[in-house]
């Protein structure tokens, strides 16, 4: 990973962005909701990868901050009659500082044990929507959330999630291109190592875990309002799978690698709907050929061709 | 609570329940910790192994109309067979991979055998019927109590102790405990390892069916009992200690009388409360309420 952004990847990110702006041109609906559900995948699974990629644990409960994000903003916004610009900010301080509760504990561990605590609270989120149902509607949802007028349409509300998504996924991309962000590989790559020169090995995953929460907390919460409502679903164990499985199908040795996995699992997920209400199988396969032929993920195989190639040449 | 204080036959029924309930979880878990201590895998897809062996007695009983007992002898095989094919064509090629290949490995069971289950058998709630033999109560003084749950108590400790008899006392056992301390070694002493890992990995699911099977007349035969299952399972085994068999036994015990109780104590929190007990124990004793801390075997 360079520390200046190449210029390759510059161009791509511009080039994505610039199509992504003029998708609301199109007219069409289905492209607009197709195309908002993807950026906050995205964002979602670049989120998981600053734990993983960076840090080198493995969260099995990534959806428990997504779901945070989700329910306290459109609760927010609908009980308790909060506007936008307060509602928003306020359910990603909340996933934010749920992380650094859960965090706190879940860095004293390590390898399955951290993978097992992450699922034992996203669990224990997922039974408390559930059984919440006073507050969150329990398994029938959350439901009839209000969005203000200025946000009703597809169009303001698409290009709300894109303003605010293009930012989030800049500000990752600082954070895990500074020293901080170095200094995670390092401790991915070496931990006794890391802390022998001096690093605070358990802060630095903390802080990783913290700023993983709090962007799956942003994503979470533009789902809930994207969606008008949260279900529990979105809180469950399979829907931290499911995320985890971005990332490693794009790769999580790159930064951009779980966006372009999330793109392609969500356009894969909508085409194969369209066939065959069997998607689950067409996702364990994909899952296992990139196990079993892919370790790297899609990025890991573009630049194995690239190397190939270039060889040649 | 009350009622727990001021009624003992309903304190006596909820003790038996909590028993009973335990006792078949046990089963189940039972293979997930084997295979655990064995493969060193999570295997996710214990819980769609467990949920093939209640379809699997379902259509034993209710389609061919066969006895009860052949069902759940038929949901052990077919699920033994089922898990050699998996391991010898597709798991055997990571086991030098990292632990999140294998993890994510499982997972893609889950999501495929999940399908399978539906193309089989459609998205229907089956309902199987106690055994003919114990679909009675029996007295035992202070109440009656459903023969099938008294059964279910009565088979936990006897496969506990069936377990306990092949891994301590058979050569396979003593094989067994080897690979979990060193497969290197224990390939290079001529023993075949591959042997070893696919044998484990046959009985856990076979437990793993056994288990569905004998849940089947007490739950709802449904899709997505799988992924229910296999988060009380992670309850039990990471509370009783990875990988140790009688650890196992005491965590299923336990999270049978932590669920039975919570319903009459916190009624609709019980889930809750064991992913919060399951929390609290990986936060004060990782290795479980029954387990060593690793590297003090």
């Amino acid at each position: 990973m360079s520390d200046h952004i190449s210029r390759g990847t510059l161009l791509a990110c511009a080039v994505v962005l610039g199509i992504l702006m003029l998708v609301p041109l199109s007219g069409s609906r289905y492209l607009i909701d197709l195309s908002t559900e993807i950026i906050i995948y995205m964002l979602f699974a670049l989120s998981l990868n600053v734990i993983i990629g960076f840090s080198g644990n493995v969260s099995f409960g990534h959806a428990a901050y997504f779901s945070i994000g989700g329910y306290t903003c459109v609760i927010l916004l609908t009980t308790y009659h909060w506007p936008v610009v307060l509602a928003l900010p306020a359910a990603v301080i909340m996933a934010g500082l749920v992380a650094a509760f859960v965090g706190y504990f879940c860095v004293k561990l390590n390898d399955i044990y951290f993978a097992m605590l992450t699922l034992a609270f996203s669990m224990f989120v997922w039974g408390v929507a559930f059984k919440w149902r006073s507050v969150t509607g329990g398994d029938d949802g959350f439901v009839g959330v209000q969005i203000p007028a200025w946000l009703d349409s597809r169009t303001a509300f698409f290009y709300f999630a894109l303003v605010i998504i293009t930012v989030s996924i800049a500000v990752l991309w600082v954070i895990c291109h500074s020293a901080f962000g170095r200094t995670l590989i390092a401790v991915r790559e070496n931990r006794v190592r890391a802390g022998f020169v001096g690093v605070n090995t358990r802060r630095m995953r903390w802080t990783a875990f913290v700023v993983a929460g709090t962007f799956a907390g942003i994503a979470g919460a533009l789902f809930g309002m994207y969606n008008r409502g949260m279900y529990t679903e979105s809180a469950f164990w399979t829907e931290s799978a499911q995320v985890l499985i971005m990332t490693l199908l794009g790769g999580m040795y790159s930064f951009f690698g779980p966006a372009i996995g999330a793109a392609v699992l969500y356009l894969l997920d909508v085409f194969t709907n369209q066939f065959t209400e069997y998607w689950p199988t067409v996702l364990g396969v994909i899952l296992l050929a990139i196990l079993l032929f892919l370790p790297e993920g899609i990025v890991g195989l573009a630049q194995k061709i690239r190397r190939r190639t270039s060889a040649r040449a | 609570m009350e009622m727990l204080l001021n009624n003992p036959t309903f304190a006596f029924l909820q003790l038996m329940n909590s028993i009973s309930l335990g006792m078949n979880l046990f089963i189940i878990a039972a293979g997930l910790s084997l295979i655990f201590g064995v493969l060193r895998v999570i295997n996710f897809a214990h819980g769609a192994f467990y949920m093939f062996g209640a379809y699997i007695v379902y259509t034993v009983t209710k389609l061919w109309g066969g006895p009860f007992w052949l069902g759940v002898v038929a949901a052990g095989l077919g699920l033994a067979v089922m898990a050699i094919v998996i391991e010898r064509t597709l798991l055997k090629f990571l086991y030098d991979k990292e632990h999140l290949m294998q993890l994510l490995f499982t997972f893609a069971l889950v999501l495929i055998l999940g399908d399978l289950a539906k193309i089989l058998w459609g998205t229907d709630q089956y309902s199987v019927s106690y055994p003919a033999a114990l679909s009675g109560a029996t007295n035992l003084g202070i109440s009656f109590f459903p023969s099938y749950l008294l059964f279910l108590s009565a088979i936990g400790p006897v496969i506990m102790i069936l377990l306990w008899l092949a891994i301590d006392r058979t050569r396979w056992g003593r094989i067994v405990r080897a690979a979990t301390q060193d497969r290197e070694m224990l390939s290079a002493l001529g023993v075949n390892v591959t042997v070893v890992y696919t044998s484990v990995f046959a009985a856990g699911a076979f437990l793993a069916g056994i288990g569905g099977a004998l849940a089947a007349p007490r739950v709802a035969v449904v899709p997505g009992m799988d992924a229910t299952i296999i988060v009380e399972c992670f309850i039990i085994v990471i509370v009783g200690g990875l990988g140790s068999l009688w650890g196992t036994f005491w965590g299923a015990l336990f999270l049978g009388f932590v669920t039975q109780f919570g319903t009459v104590l916190v009624p609709n929190w019980q889930d809750v409360l064991a992913y919060l007990l399951l929390m609290v124990v990986l936060l004060i004793r990782p290795w479980g309420l029954f387990g060593r801390p690793e590297g003090e075997h």
